[in-house]
């Protein structure tokens, strides 16, 4: 089990160090896609690890252990965020934190209704 | 007791969240006859509850500042918060992935472009005139990271830059509440919509939270593109962005 969890350590920490790379080399001070870039990694070592037969039942429960504790660390997460000092914030936060991401939310048929098909998916393949 | 639980804080936040949870499961199961996922509930349970450690302490980090509860820092933290999200890769495809390709890439970029420019004109609307807090306000519009980080790039007054972290706070709890009632109508069901809500929208906190209430299934397809998001708002707000603003006004 612990082989597991040491894969997807080692995926995350590579990940966030080019997440980090990219944000200097970008000139800012923020990780760039760090945990997008680890994300890719594991999913490439698990089947890399797959086809020479070397991910065993119990590795894959390291693994599954932390996913399933996501969400419990998501709770966890919301019952830190500054609550008080959103609603303190007033009208401006509200309505600049809430229209904005209404008026995206309102794109997001736009852009997903595509079928696999559609040229913009041709193009890229 | 009080001493034990504090030493042992992850321990007590683990306790804490399991019964919340538990409540949660129980709400969700018997009041709304499983209408309202577990995880919703239990997600607005933690916003309330933040809410009430900040009054309680005035400070900023929610339940986490009264002492007790003091482990939530490290379990809600962001180190844990990426750990687990990164596992969740397990239950995610390549293929699928490769199916939102440009689709997921022009999300994340009209995504950053929408809120920043709507944010402003809301600021404009409100009475703001000068292009750095426009532009701060625009870019708080976008993650409560992004705002800060534009506020002190292009010298914001203190004040603006606590509301444009207020404004993404507030953002970043608005997604987590709304995304599974509004889920339906968007058609935010498969792995492609779901990478580019997170694209389009971006708050990783609030994206996670919102698919995690909504389908646990979609979570790594939105976190994948929303983990490029702030970082493609902290390149472009106080750069191109402030320009083409100044410019404008």
């Amino acid at each position: 089990m612990i082989y597991g969890i040491a894969v997807l350590s080692a995926c995350f920490l590579l990940g966030q160090l080019i997440g980090t790379w990219l944000g200097q080399w970008l000139g800012i001070d923020a990780n760039v896609g760090g945990v997008g870039f680890a994300m890719i990694l594991l999913i490439l070592s698990n089947q890399w690890l797959r086809t020479r037969k070397l991910f065993t039942a119990d590795m894959e429960g390291g693994i599954v252990f932390w996913s399933n504790l996501y969400i419990p660390v998501i709770v966890a997460m919301s019952a830190t965020q500054n609550v008080k000092g959103a609603i303190s914030g007033g009208w401006m936060a509200l309505l600049a934190g809430t229209i904005p991401t209404a008026l995206c939310v309102l794109l997001i048929p736009v852009l997903s209704r595509r079928k696999p098909n559609d040229p913009i998916e041709k193009a890229q393949a | 007791m009080k001493e034990l639980l504090i030493k042992n804080g992850l321990v007590t936040a683990l306790l804490t969240t399991g019964l919340l949870m538990l409540a949660s499961a129980w709400i969700s199961a018997r009041l709304t006859g499983k209408k309202i996922p577990m995880a919703a509930i239990a997600i607005f349970a933690g916003l309330l509850m933040a809410y009430m450690g900040g009054m309680y302490t005035h400070g900023k980090n929610g339940i986490a500042d009264v002492g007790i509860f003091s482990g939530f820092t490290l379990m809600g933290g962001s180190m844990l918060r990426d750990f687990t999200i990164v596992a969740t890769a397990m239950g995610a495809t390549f293929d699928e992935m490769k199916k939102a390709g440009w689709a997921g890439f022009i999300s994340l970029l009209l995504g950053v472009l929408v809120a920043f420019f709507a944010g402003v004109a809301l600021a404009l609307a409100m009475g703001y005139e000068d292009v750095r807090s426009l532009a701060t306000i625009g870019a708080g519009a976008c993650t409560f990271i992004v705002g800060p980080v534009t506020g002190a790039a292009v010298g914001a007054s203190s004040e603006v830059i606590a509301l444009s972290i207020a404004a993404g706070v507030f953002k970043s709890i608005m997604v987590t509440i709304a995304t599974p009632w509004v889920a339906r109508y968007i058609g935010l069901n498969n792995p492609q919509s779901a990478m580019v809500y997170g694209g389009l929208i971006g708050t990783t906190s609030g994206v996670a939270a919102g698919l995690a209430a909504t389908d646990p299934r979609l979570v790594p397809y939105g976190a994948i593109t929303a983990t490029f998001y702030t970082g493609l708002g902290c390149l472009l707000c106080p750069s191109i962005l402030y320009l083409i603003l100044q410019q404008l006004i």
